[in-house]
């Protein structure tokens, strides 16, 4: 309610003027290495989009226009890594790129392997040396995209579980290296393994005769639903469009492929659909370490009215994507923006709130299924602190 | 003594009375004791007569006397804890000792065959605090007529059910310890005369903590709470030291067991007078009129003796209001400990470890008279206990000395002040500029995050809200504007009128149960239920030292009751005077509460020094860094 005070308001005339005076956003090659090459829409969304091939007009524009700066961009990011990596022209970001690019593998985890692969390719001589170096890779993939959480939190669980071993106090520095690795290898395939064991761990939840409703496409839920279907559970699923990705259309259609039959509703019909519906199941883009997820925009008004009728709510998410952060409200996380096509040109004075990701509260959600176990809200802050602390 | 044992037989549900009313007779089936028998027993149900209907059971350092006084004080745990699933009487403390791992070594108390038996006491329930005066300087004749005639005025019927299920329960176990308790019984006798001879409450209470850390040990830990919940013993909490030495919670002296009050009045060091028109609800908690207790204390000052002239100084400071605030009575109660420490010396034929312990505890005990102990406070003395039974035993006197002050200092260093600063750091990022935060009463830690938030140049306003009769706000309103911060100042009535403009909630603690359960300053509860209907976030800033792993359900069977004068009185209105002549009234008894406990589901997130984390998480952070602070 506190924009509706005199000082909000007087903050935002403030803030549109400070917009108006902003000169447009940078061109896609005026900073130097890792610089988003489309500054002002979230990469993880592009990242998305490129695999979805939903391709918005906007987009488009600016991608074309960006095309130009992306091969600037690579060189240069191959320059300055090289730079770091002590004369080898191993470049963390490319190797990423390689690995993201496969649409199956979740950032995450093609950063995680990148990472590892830093680890297998350094030439550093102490562990002062590797654990620099390492942090440096990390820290170059984090701003690659600074809006996207399951990348960042990916990065940072790797770096502490993987010098979060004794090994480190040997003096060996080839003994600790290897096991530095053993331990990154360990973290990379259960981080590739997660899907699998939380697609195992949801069978028990989908039963027959149920009516999922699914929302925005979570390569995890997928893998759940396919393992369903593999194991000739009779259900059904609701899908939402997931305006403006589409991305329900992408969902029904792998799930057309799976013959389970699959019902489109726009987003609003979520309410009157929600009496047919036994279980709600998402994916998440991050988990807070308050037991709430940050998932595409609408999870949390489905949670809203799930609750309000008494449905189940699950996510589905692997443990790397635990982040620290401690969102109050749903403004208070960083924004993550993409371009909205409403199909026709819309005035400029007229405002859209671009923002792609929203904050749903631990208390709407019942259980997570992560690689862990299936767990309550309140256990992430525990894994968190048993992992950070 | 099995005598607190609990058996695991169920006693028929009893009718909860309340109010005063005669125990019911009641044949205790165990053999209490051989030694001293039976009177105990036979006068569990004295009742009937003037004194409290319910019987308090008998502290713990009792023990020796245990056998003889079974039957009725101890409430036995299942039994009790089943039929009454609904009932409040499991009092101040249900909580369950067993339950909560106790981080010290309850075992390394030498006489301790009880503390297992201890241990496995869950509820609390009455135990008669008054342990130490009970017991001390008491021969063991005399405890057992206390012991009978515990009158404990209880606060509410269900004492009385509970002392019988203790009593009956109690019967059986007790037949193996009689003999250690026959030996126990005549060590105290004989500890009992020669503290007679001292004839100074002092020495007594020290020989008196040494039989009551016995009775103390069973005492759940909760009782500990060496915080706020102001009924502390009297002098007889001398002994609390060796209880604390296990990490136990002091016995609380029920202070509506008049017999035992007077004894512990005779012990004190500060004579106090009991207030009178007391609320009947609040009876567990010592309450005294405020205005003799200077004087009295100051005339003390030269007979002294065993008390440091530094921890007097403090707790003279406590006694006035002159320091309040959980970290800085924590910090000067620890000052004055280490300005003790430097000065000491050990006596003869004696080492320094139990010595020390033992001076402690007199120091301990004499602070808690003049004001009841916070949590903050009970934690910082378990600590110091901690590190000075683990000084190896081959160290020179100086060079332990040398090693405590250190630790002190430490311990000051990083749990209270650098874990503000990191408090502050984290806190800071919740801010946004156009923020209208809101805070309650007066805390450090909320003071520390406005001025630095200010100094790092946001925008934002502050609202505090104030309460009567303490009226902390003010103070904390001064310092705001005086650095130029733009506040509002409102009392506690107005906050449902502001909080539609508030866009965050700050608060302190006291601390911060293993629930999620905040206990702060009494008031924090209505800010924060309010703010949760306006779903504004409420944040609590508190430092990890002060979280306990106790678990409290309402702000009654805690708490700390203050000067029931101030709430008749408002400073500089002298014609508000419709309640004067309120103490010869018989149907007016104001009460002063100090504290009060938050659910914490009104409560968004707690900042401490380790992040961070929703209040879900807090046992986590005492099971995991519960071990390590206190081993430092």
């Amino acid at each position: 309610m506190w924009y509706r005070s005199a000082s909000f308001i007087l903050d935002k005339q403030e803030q549109q003027r400070k917009d108006a005076a902003e000169s447009r956003p940078l061109s896609p090659v005026s900073t130097a290495m890792t610089e988003n090459p489309i500054a002002n829409v979230s990469m993880y969304y592009q990242t998305r989009a490129a695999h979805h091939g939903v391709v918005t007009s906007d987009w488009l524009a600016q991608a074309q226009a960006a095309v130009a700066g992306n091969a600037d961009d690579a060189a240069v990011e191959k320059n300055t890594s090289g730079g770091e990596g002590k004369g080898n022209k191993f470049s963390v970001v490319d190797e990423f790129n390689n690995w993201r690019k496969q649409p199956e593998l979740a950032e995450a985890v093609a950063a995680i392997r990148a990472l590892a692969s830093v680890i297998r390719s350094s030439q550093a001589k102490t562990m002062m040396e590797l654990e620099i170096e390492l942090k440096k890779a990390s820290d170059s993939l984090k701003s690659w995209d600074t809006t996207s959480i399951s990348l960042t939190a990916g990065c940072d669980i790797f770096m502490r579980y993987v010098t979060r071993t004794s090994a480190l106090d040997r003096e060996d520095f080839g003994s600790a290296k290897s096991r530095l690795l053993e331990r990154a290898e360990k973290f990379e395939e259960i981080s590739y393994k997660a899907r699998r064991i939380i697609a195992m761990l949801s069978q028990d939840f989908i039963f027959d005769g149920c009516t999922i409703l699914v929302h925005g496409f979570s390569r995890v839920v997928l893998e759940a639903l396919r393992t369903a279907a593999e194991n000739k559970k009779l259900f059904r699923v609701l899908c939402t469009e997931g305006r403006p990705d589409r991305s329900g259309l992408r969902v029904s259609n792998e799930l057309a492929k799976l013959d389970v039959p699959v019902k489109l509703l726009i987003d609003s019909a979520v309410a009157y659909s929600m009496d047919e519906v036994d279980m709600v199941l998402v994916g998440a883009d991050g988990v807070v370490e308050s037991g709430g997820i940050i998932n595409m925009m609408g999870t949390y008004q489905i949670a809203l009215v799930a609750k309000a009728m008494n449905k189940p709510m699950y996510v589905a998410a692997e443990s790397y994507k635990f982040a620290r952060l401690y969102p109050l409200d749903q403004k208070d996380m960083a924004p993550a923006l993409r371009p909205i096509d409403f199909g026709v040109p819309i005035p400029s004075k007229v405002e859209v709130e671009r923002s792609a990701r929203d904050y749903t509260p631990p208390q709407y959600l019942t259980l997570l299924f992560t690689d862990l176990g299936v767990l309550t809200p309140s256990v992430v802050s525990d894994e968190l602190i048993q992992l950070y602390l | 003594m099995e005598s607190r044992r609990v058996p695991r037989t169920v006693s028929d549900p009893k009718v909860r009375q309340v109010g005063f009313f005669a125990p019911p007779d009641r044949s205790l089936s165990g053999p209490p004791d051989p030694t001293s028998s039976s009177p105990p027993l036979s006068n569990i149900s004295p009742s009937g007569n003037s004194l409290s209907p319910v019987m308090i059971p008998p502290p713990r350092h009792l023990s020796t006397d245990l056998p003889r006084h079974l039957p009725h004080p101890q409430p036995p745990l299942s039994p009790l804890r089943a039929p009454r699933a609904n009932d409040t009487s499991i009092p101040v403390g249900s909580y369950n000792p067993s339950e909560f791992s106790t981080p010290s070594g309850i075992a390394d108390f030498s006489e301790d065959q009880l503390s297992p038996r201890w241990g496995r006491k869950s509820s609390s329930g009455k135990f008669a605090t008054s342990l130490p005066s009970g017991g001390f300087g008491m021969a063991a004749a005399k405890k057992i007529s206390d012991a009978n005639s515990k009158p404990g005025v209880a606060d509410g019927g269900a004492d009385t059910e509970v002392q019988k299920e203790k009593a009956t329960a109690a019967g059986k176990p007790l037949k193996e310890k009689t003999t250690k308790a026959e030996r126990r019984a005549m060590q105290e006798a004989q500890r009992a005369a020669k503290a007679a001879t001292k004839g100074e409450g002092n020495k007594t209470a020290l020989v008196n903590s040494a039989n009551a850390v016995k009775s103390v040990k069973p005492a759940p830990q909760k009782k500990d709470n060496s915080s706020v919940a102001a009924s502390e013993r009297k002098s007889g909490d001398r002994q609390t030291d060796k209880d604390r030495k296990k990490d136990v919670p002091h016995p609380r002296m029920q202070f509506d067991d008049e017999n035992r009050v007077e004894k512990a009045k005779k012990r004190s060091v500060v004579k106090q007078a009991e207030a009178r028109n007391r609320v009947e609800l609040f009876r567990h908690l010592p309450q005294y009129e405020h205005g003799a207790r200077l004087t009295d204390l100051e005339s003390k000052f030269f007979q002294l003796g065993p008390v440091h002239p530094a921890v007097y100084k403090v707790g003279f400071r406590y006694l006035t209001g002159d320091i309040s605030g959980g970290n800085a009575r924590c910090i000067a109660m620890l000052q004055a400990f280490q300005e003790s420490i430097k000065d000491y010396s050990t006596p003869p034929e004696k080492t320094l470890i139990r010595d020390l312990t033992s001076k402690i505890n007199c120091y301990v005990s004499f602070l808690i008279e003049c004001r009841p102990l916070s949590i903050s406070m009970g934690n910082a003395i378990r600590f110091l206990k901690r590190r000075i039974t683990s000084l190896p035993l081959n160290l020179s006197e100086s060079e332990a000395i040398t090693s405590l002050v250190s630790d002190i200092d430490r311990f000051i260093n990083e749990k209270i002040i650098l874990a503000d600063n990191v408090i502050v750091k984290h806190a800071v990022t919740k801010i946004r500029d156009g923020d209208v935060l809101l805070t309650y009463a007066s805390s450090s830690a909320v003071e520390m995050l406005l001025l630095h938030a200010h100094e790092l140049g946001k925008r934002f306003r502050v609202v505090i809200v104030d309460s009567r009769p303490k009226l902390e706000g003010k103070m904390l309103l001064r310092r705001l504007v005086g650095k130029g911060i733009s506040c509002t100042y409102t009392h506690i009535n107005a906050v449902s009128y502001v909080m539609h403009e508030v866009t965050r909630v700050f608060l302190g603690a006291s601390s911060v149960l293993a629930n999620g359960t905040v206990y702060s300053r009494v008031g924090t509860a209505c800010v924060a239920m309010v703010a949760h209907q306006f779903r504004v976030p409420v944040l609590i800033c508190c430092e990890a030292y002060k979280f306990h792993e106790r678990v409290q359900l309402d702000s009654i069977c805690c708490n700390e009751l203050g000067d029931a004068e101030m709430v008749s009185r408002v400073t500089g209105r002298e014609d508000i005077n419709s309640l004067d002549g309120w103490t010869s009234s018989e149907n007016l008894q104001p009460l002063n509460l100090l504290y009060d406990a938050t659910p914490s589901d009104y409560v968004s997130m707690i900042i401490t020094d380790y992040g961070m984390i929703p209040p879900t998480s807090v046992p986590v952070i005492v099971r995991e860094y519960g071990r390590e602070y206190l081993l430092i």
